[in-house]
């Protein structure tokens, strides 16, 4: 009996991903829950487990195809690895071709289709202007002739000769001078679209403030030991800055908002994004509730996003929604940005890095203070500029004097 | 391309699948040329198929018209109208050999060569016609189909007794009764011929319904209107020998589950069970090409076989056996030779009984869709709501539109309809771009015309016709 092997669910609202890479190939034996390819879907990768121990049949669908949830992407055969691997081998260019003529995800026109076929572009990538984004031959063509394919290409363009002119000639010179076209994965597609979508829909602005870091410094390296012997994890300075993000946040509603169509949903909870590292680029979890969080919590969390960041395990749910965005550039030794909203949040936070910087102060000396850039970018058509500015002078403050972060001032 | 061979590409059989292949091949440059044992070009389609049965459906229809009094609430009164048979088959010879005249004027203008008889191969490259043979780069396989013999049921055409679907259109008279063996397409088809020129027809149909494959509904609902025209539809009815004596037949039969059997006379007896690739006499062993269980020749994704540079298209191949199936395949299948990319979609392949009314079909049927568990929605429309029909006292029949129920996509269309077959490729083309029933309800329709039932069961799929 033949069992199918299918997208799982990915997640709420996520209907489709990138087939990224085969694991196993036609006529692998498999093990139950063996990971037998990996799909990458708007934020996350993903492995599919074999629902069943047995033999795997044909890819029904290749590298780079987008696939929906639910969609059959092999079958297994369940039996032994080696007896009817040699019989499954003939089957992948079928089911290739088969794959050819119908894409179930993308409808394509017949013109359309056959000429995608004929230069191997994939579909989703082409920017379509008919009726309801759909891709019409002008736009497939337009594609073709921008050089804007993948490097999968290359000998297409070679036999056709004149689209081997579509890159302008180089200009001469001695040295070795290569070029590689490596597709987006989902992903980067994903990233790149949604930040042009904040940039298109957003009235964008940032504001600037500095803060003087030195009693969040002094707090540090007075209690970092006791806090890691307590609570297991270092005392870093995004526990201060979160905390104190969600005091303006609760002071300063409008930052804390979003844009729904004409009506503004303001949140009585404050879920805040952070950015971080992952092997395949940045991924921002969600911390929620961080205002009911002590500081130990907020750490813990961000310190077990980074480990599954690494591992790769971080779900569509870690990073589905976010009120509010911190994001600290600082770390990669970034003096001032500013950061692109994370739609449909209204603004983000952007930290950076610290220096000692001569300040003057009070009484009129200068002095070296460990000083930080801040930045809040935010959407100017829900956030007015004085609440921009208040809501920054508050997380200044409360940096400034941790201690009105225990007596909410 | 051609320096060790006679040809770029050589195709075996004329029909809509071999000569559109062929013409199309030539366009793009190809040397080509198309073997034909017939005398004339065009295959089954042309010769004994799609195209003499229409021009007796067309001929028998004016006749039956003119002969019933239907016209006479028009205000057409005739008398006396009579069927002059011979005069009915010699236009539709003329009808045949006009257009078998025409492909061989466009093999001409194209520099196509026609060769006369038999091909069978020698190996993969070369074959045989006559006692000469040609060698070719590629081959393409495009002998088409005939008519599957049915155990007991001996067929002669010659004596006008048991006949395959050719003996039926070309009966020197008409039958007093003609018992139909299949309630398929042609069966169907020729059956309504002979029943409006004054046959009784007897349908038998093995299983519990006729036009298998078909929506259920269709399926139904057809069956219903045959009747009313006085076809005899016999179903779940197997029919076990046939003697003939004489000018008549006795078929003997019994119910398909089992139970007693009985014997029925018949004048002519029309066997149209099926249809079975044409191998014989092929040779195809000589180029390494092989057969599935079913007789058919299995293809890839360009029609290539698995021997390389042998390409097989149209009935030979699995799917449904039509010729406009065959025709797309042909042009594919000749674009891939000529190293272009060749496309077809067999998912959108329309099928259409030319019976009156008409019934076509396109996409998936309500079976299917439910089968699928894709959760879909169905809108109909009836013609007794649509104002042309009305006006053209042409009411019988409706549109069925389903479509998917979370993305309106149109899965499938069926319609009854004495102009379904033309009006569903509005629905083919509004598939092959993804149309959603609602793109077809926004999408303006000319009144009065029978099309507009298409855009009111589009509207149905909603639940908010206009006019019903």
């Amino acid at each position: 009996m033949a069992i199918e092997v299918k997208v799982p669910v990915l997640g709420e609202s996520i209907t489709e991903a990138t087939l990224g890479e085969w694991l196993k190939q036609p006529g692998d034996a498999v093990a139950v829950d063996e990971p037998i390819a990996s799909l990458e879907t708007d934020k996350v990768a993903l492995e599919v487990p074999a629902p069943q121990a047995g033999v795997l049949g044909a890819h029904q669908v290749e590298v780079g195809d987008t696939v929906e949830v639910g969609a059959v992407i092999a079958t297994i055969e369940a039996g032994s690895g080696a007896a009817s691997a040699a019989k499954s081998a003939p089957a992948p260019e079928k089911a290739a071709a088969k794959s050819d003529e119908t894409d179930a995800s993308i409808t394509l026109s017949p013109s359309v289709r056959r000429l995608v076929l004929e230069h191997g572009v994939d579909p989703s990538q082409i920017t379509g202007t008919g009726k309801d984004g759909r891709l019409t031959k002008a736009d497939v063509e337009q594609y073709v002739k921008s050089g804007a394919q993948n490097s999968q290409q290359a000998p297409l363009a070679e036999k056709g000769g004149a689209t081997g002119a579509q890159t302008p000639p180089a200009p001469s010179s001695a040295g070795n001078r290569n070029e590689e076209r490596v597709r987006m994965t989902r992903l980067r597609q994903t990233v790149a679209r949604r930040l042009k979508e904040a940039q298109d829909t957003a009235a964008l602005l940032t504001t600037f403030n500095d803060v003087d870091m030195t009693a969040v410094i002094e707090t540090r390296s007075k209690y970092k030991d006791l806090f890691a012997k307590k609570h297991g994890v270092k005392l870093g300075f995004m526990g201060f800055f979160v905390k104190a993000a969600c005091m303006a946040l609760k002071d300063v509603p409008s930052v804390n908002a979003q844009i729904d169509g004409e009506e503004i949903v303001y949140h009585d909870y404050a879920d805040i994004s952070v950015a971080v590292s992952a092997p395949t680029g940045l991924v921002v979890p969600v911390i929620r509730n961080a205002e009911t969080m002590s500081f130990a919590d907020v750490e813990n969390t961000i310190g077990d996003f980074g480990k599954r960041a690494k591992d790769g395990t971080l779900t569509m749910a870690d990073m589905k929604g976010g009120t509010f965005t911190i994001s600290n550039g600082g770390v990669f030794g970034s003096l001032m940005s500013t950061p692109i909203i994370n739609p449909p949040q209204s603004a983000v936070l952007g930290l950076h890095r610290i220096d000692q910087r001569p300040v003057v102060m009070p009484d009129g000396s200068i002095e070296a203070r460990p000083m930080m850039y801040l930045a809040l970018s935010y959407d100017h058509r829900l956030i007015d500029g004085r609440e921009a500015v208040t809501f920054l002078v508050r997380i200044k403050e409360a940096i400034e004097d941790p201690a009105r972060l225990l007596i909410d001032l | 391309m051609t320096d060790k061979f006679d040809y770029d590409l050589l195709i075996i059989g004329s029909g809509p699948g071999g000569y559109v292949a062929a013409i199309r091949a030539a366009q793009l440059g190809l040397k080509t040329g198309c073997i034909e044992s017939r005398d004339t070009l065009g295959g089954t389609c042309l010769n004994v198929g799609c195209i003499p049965s229409k021009a007796m459906l067309h001929a028998s229809e004016l006749y039956h018209e003119a002969h019933s009094g239907a016209l006479e609430k028009f205000g057409v009164k005739l008398t006396g109208a009579k069927l002059d048979l011979k005069q009915m088959l010699a236009e539709k010879l003329k009808a045949v050999s006009e257009l078998t005249g025409g492909i061989e004027m466009l093999f001409k203008k194209n520099k196509v060569d026609w060769i006369k008889g038999h091909g069978a191969f020698e190996d993969a490259h070369t074959v045989k016609v006559g006692d000469k043979s040609y060698t070719a780069k590629n081959v393409m396989i495009a002998t088409g189909s005939s008519v599957t013999p049915l155990p007991g049921v001996e067929i002669d055409n010659s004596k006008h007794v048991v006949v395959d679907s050719t003996g039926a259109l070309e009966l020197p008279k008409v039958p007093g009764h003609m018992v139909v063996i299949g309630g398929g397409v042609i069966g169907l088809e020729l059956g309504s011929v002979w029943l409006r020129l004054g046959a009784k027809v007897t349908v038998v149909e093995y299983l519990d319904q006729i036009l298998p494959g078909m929506d259920g509904s269709i399926r139904k609902d057809a069956a219903r209107m045959f009747k009313k025209q006085g076809f005899d539809i016999k179903t779940g009815t197997k029919v076990t020998g046939c003697t003939v004596k004489g000018k008549k037949a006795t078929l003997t039969m019994e119910p398909a589950k089992g139970g007693d059997s009985e014997t029925m006379e018949a004048d002519v007896v029309l066997v149209a069970i099926g249809r079975k690739p044409n191998i014989d006499g092929l040779a195809l062993e000589n180029s390494g090409v092989k057969t599935n269980e079913r007789g058919q020749i299995e293809v890839g994704h360009d029609f290539q076989t698995d021997v390389p540079g042998v390409y097989a298209i149209g009935d030979v191949t699995p799917g449904p056996m039509l010729a406009h199936k065959a025709e797309d395949e042909g042009i594919a299948a000749a674009e891939f030779v000529a190293g272009q990319q060749g496309i077809i979609n067999h998912d959108l392949i329309p099928g259409v009984v030319y019976t009156h009314p008409e019934i076509a079909s396109i996409g998936k049927t309500e079976e299917e869709v439910k089968e699928s568990g894709t959760e879909y929605k169905v809108g109909k429309f009836v013609f007794a709501a649509n104002s042309r029909a009305k006006t053209n006292r042409d009411t019988e029949g409706y549109v069925k539109v389903i479509a998917d129920a979370k993305t309106d996509r149109v899965l499938g269309c069926h319609i009854i309809s004495s102009l379904a077959g033309t009006m569903i490729a509005q629905v083919t083309q509004a598939m092959e771009f993804g149309a959603t029933s609602e793109d077809i309800a926004y999408t303006c329709h000319a009144h009065p015309t029978h099309s507009e039932a298409i855009k009111e069961a589009a509207m149905a799929v909603q639940g908010k016709p206009i006019h019903m």
